[in-house]
C-alpha cells in the first residue's frame, strides 16, 4: 500500500480499524527511506527501536487498552531535540557523539500520544541558516527538485513529509525555520505562539524567540500534534498555562465573518512577482470563501529583519557558550584550558555558526551594547505594538512565507545577508511572540508557494480555522513530488 | 562600517573560538556587511520607547530548590558523554595556572 500521501488523521483511522497494523505502517515507511532517502537526505539517524515501539502499540491496542490520539503513527524529529539514547548533534560537528540523556518535553508528550520515534531529521548547522546546507552531515534536497533546497534550518522534516517519508515532524523555529521550509517543500507547519510549547530538551538557539512546532500534509493534523505537544511544562519557565487548549474536532472549516489583513509592506519590492500573483489568489478564495479583506499597516516592518539579526545572534553567542567540548560533543585539547575552549569552538563550529557568534559578542560588548542590542530590543517593542494595533481590526493576516520558491544549492551559500533576506516575512512573528503558520498555495516553476498565515498571541485557533477553510476549497496540499 | 582585522581577531577572543589567518578577511568582510545593514536601525528615533522586556511578560517563576537523585541510566549516560574522565569523574584541565600571559 502507498503510505506517501496518507495524512496523519487518515492513518490513525486505518489503524483503529484495524485496516493496518502500526508495525506494518512503520515499516512502510522505513521502507520508503531506505529506498528514497539516499537522494535526498531528510534523516540524519533512522532509530532502531520504531519497529518495537510501534509492535508495542500493535499489542496495546489487541488487549483493548485506551491509546493516545498518536498511536501508532511514525514521527521525525528534528536533530535538535534530546531523545534519550539517541546521538543529537543539531547537525553540528562540535556536538558529534553526544548522546541524549533525557527526553525533551515534546518527546515524552509525543511517546505518551503514542508516537512511534522514526528517526533524527537533518538541519541547519545549529539551526543557523535558511537551506539546510550548512548541516555537518551535508545538505537536504528538495523532493520537488533535487537540484533545489528544501530550505531550514528544519529541511529534513519538512522534505521528510513532502518526500512521504513520514506523515508528520517536529520542527523549532527562531525566525521561520519551521515555515519557510514547509512552504518551499509544499507543506504545512507551525510556529506555535512563543510559550504554548515547552522548549525543555531542545538545543536553544535564541531563547527569547526558539519555538517547536509541527510540520504535517494537513491543517488538521497540524492541530493533532500540537494538541499532543502542547501545555505548561513545569521544567520550561516559559510555558504557559493554557486556557485555550487546542481541540482539532473543533475547527470550522468557516471563515464567514472573519477580517483578514493584508499588509501592505509585505508585499512590496524583494518578492518574486510571481510568488505574490499565487499568494494574492490564495486572498481571492478565502475571499470568496466569506472573509473580508483589509488593508492593513505594519510600520515598523522593514526593521523587522534587522532586528532580528542582532536579537538572534546575540542570544546564540550567549546560548552557544555551554559548548566547551568538556562535558559532551566534539573535544580538541590544547596546552590550556583557553586553547582548548578556542580549539574545540574553533574546529566544532561551522563558517555561519561562528560568523553569529562573533556578531553576536560584538552586539553585546561594552562600547556596542547600546546602538546594537538595546536599540533592537526598543525596535522590538514597535514591532510588537504594530501587530497590537493591526490584531485590533483584523482576525488574522496573510502574507507569503518566503519571498521566492526553493532556490538552486550552493546558489547563496556564500552570501549570509542573501540567504538572511529569506526570513524576511517570518521573522516578525517570532519577534512579537505570535503563532504564524505557512500552508501550501500553488506553484511556480512547478515548485510550492506557501500562505503564510498570522494571529493574535494564543490564537492557533484562527490559523487552523483560516487554514482548514483554505485546504478544504483547495488542492494543493494533496500534490506530491514525483 | 569599518572592520579591521584586529577586531575580529579580539572577537574571536572573547568568544573564545580560533579563526585560521586566512579566513580572518572573509569574516571581516561578512561581518562589516552584515553590521551595515543592521545599522537601518539607527533611522528610527526611540528615545521613548520602553525595550523589550520578556518574550513570555516577565513573570518570575519560583520553586522550592529541592534535590532529585536521577537514575542509573541518566547518569551512565550523562558520564559517558565526558570528553574525558577519571572513573565517575569529568577530567578538565586547571582554570587558573602560575603563569601569567
Amino acid at each position: 500500500m502507498d503510505v506517501s500521501t496518507l495524512t496523519i488523521k487518515e492513518a490513525g483511522e486505518k489503524l483503529a480499524s484495524g485496516e493496518m497494523t502500526a508495525e506494518a505502517l512503520t515499516q512502510n515507511y522505513l521502507d520508503r527511506i531506505s529506498e528514497q532517502d539516499e537522494s535526498i537526505h531528510a534523516f540524519i539517524s533512522v532509530s532502531e527501536s520504531a519497529l518495537d515501539e510501534a509492535r508495542a502499540i500493535d499489542a496495546r491496542r489487541a488487549l483493548g487498552e485506551s491509546l493516545g490520539p498518536l498511536a501508532g503513527i511514525p514521527i521525525g524529529i528534528k536533530d535538535n531535540m534530546l531523545v534519550q539514547g539517541w546521538e543529537v548533534t543539531s547537525a553540528a560537528q562540535i556536538l558529534e557523539g553526544h548522546i541524549g540523556i533525557y527526553n525533551a518535553t515534546v518527546i515524552d508528550r509525543l511517546k505518551q500520544a503514542g508516537a512511534v520515534l522514526i528517526g533524527g531529521t537533518n538541519m541547519d548547522d545549529a539551526a543557523m541558516g535558511s537551506s539546510t546546507e550548512t548541516s555537518h552531515h551535508g545538505p537536504t534536497m528538495n523532493p520537488w527538485d533535487k537540484t533545489k533546497v528544501p530550505g531550514g534550518s528544519s529541511g529534513g522534516s519538512a522534505a521528510a513529509v513532502a518526500a512521504g517519508f513520514v506523515p508528520g515532524a517536529l520542527g523549532s523555529d527562531t525566525g521561520g525555520s519551521i515555515r519557510q521550509p514547509a512552504a518551499l517543500c509544499g507543506i504545512v507547519g507551525l510556529k506555535p505562539t512563543y510559550g504554548r510549547v515547552s522548549r525543555y530538551g531542545l538545543i536553544a538557539l535564541a531563547s527569547s524567540l526558539d519555538q517547536i512546532g509541527p510540520i504535517t500534509h494537513t491543517v488538521e493534523d497540524s492541530a493533532i500534534m500540537l494538541q499532543a505537544i502542547e501545555g505548561y511544562d513545569p521544567k520550561d519557565s516559559t510555558s504557559a498555562t493554557l486556557t485555550n487548549t487546542t481541540v482539532p474536532s473543533l475547527i470550522e472549516k468557516d471563515v464567514t465573518g472573519m477580517t483578514l489583513g493584508i499588509p501592505k509592506e509585505y508585499f512590496g519590492s524583494g518578492m518574486d512577482p510571481r510568488v505574490r500573483d499565487v499568494v494574492m489568489e490564495a486572498v481571492q478564495e478565502l475571499e470568496r470563501a466569506g472573509a473580508k479583506i483589509k488593508e492593513i499597516s505594519l510600520p515598523h516592518a522593514e526593521y523587522a529583519l534587522a532586528t532580528y539579526y542582532i536579537i538572534q545572534p546575540a542570544e546564540a553567542s550567549s546560548n552557544l557558550g555551554r559548548l566547551d567540548g568538556l562535558r559532551y560533543g566534539y573535544h580538541s585539547g590544547g596546552e590550556n584550558l583557553q586553547e582548548t575552549y578556542e580549539r574545540t569552538r574553533g574546529e566544532g563550529f561551522g563558517t555561519e555558526v561562528k560568523r553569529r557568534i562573533m556578531l553576536g559578542s560584538y552586539t553585546l560588548s561594552a562600547g556596542y551594547y547600546d546602538a546594537y542590542y538595546r536599540k533592537a530590543l526598543k525596535v522590538r517593542t514597535l514591532i510588537k505594538q504594530d501587530f497590537d494595533e493591526a490584531f485590533k481590526d483584523v482576525d488574522a493576516i496573510l502574507s507569503p512565507t518566503s519571498p521566492t520558491v526553493a532556490w538552486n544549492i550552493g546558489e547563496k551559500f556564500n552570501d549570509p545577508l542573501a540567504m538572511y533576506l529569506a526570513d524576511i516575512y517570518t521573522v516578525t512573528a517570532n519577534l512579537a511572540t505570535i503563532p504564524g503558520m505557512s500552508v501550501p498555495c500553488g506553484f511556480v516553476d512547478g515548485l510550492p508557494v506557501g500562505l503564510q498565515i498570522l494571529a493574535k498571541p494564543f490564537d492557533e485557533y484562527s490559523l487552523f480555522k483560516v487554514g482548514a477553510t483554505f485546504q478544504d476549497r483547495t488542492a494543493w496540499h494533496t500534490q506530491t513530488p514525483t | 562600517m569599518k572592520f579591521s582585522k584586529e577586531d575580529v581577531v579580539q572577537i574571536a577572543k572573547l568568544s573564545r573560538l580560533h579563526i585560521d589567518e586566512e579566513e580572518l578577511k572573509q569574516y571581516q568582510e561578512d561581518l562589516a556587511s552584515i553590521l551595515g545593514y543592521v545599522e537601518k536601525l539607527q533611522e528610527l528615533n526611540t528615545d521613548d520607547v520602553p525595550e523589550f522586556q520578556h518574550a513570555a511578560g516577565g513573570v518570575n517563576v519560583f520553586r522550592d530548590d529541592v534535590v532529585k537523585e536521577s537514575d542509573a541510566e541518566t547518569r551512565r549516560l550523562a558520564i559517558e558523554n565526558f570528553s574525558e574522565r577519571e572513573g565517575d569523574l569529568l577530567k578538565v584541565q586547571a582554570v587558573f595556572s602560575n603563569r601569567t600571559e
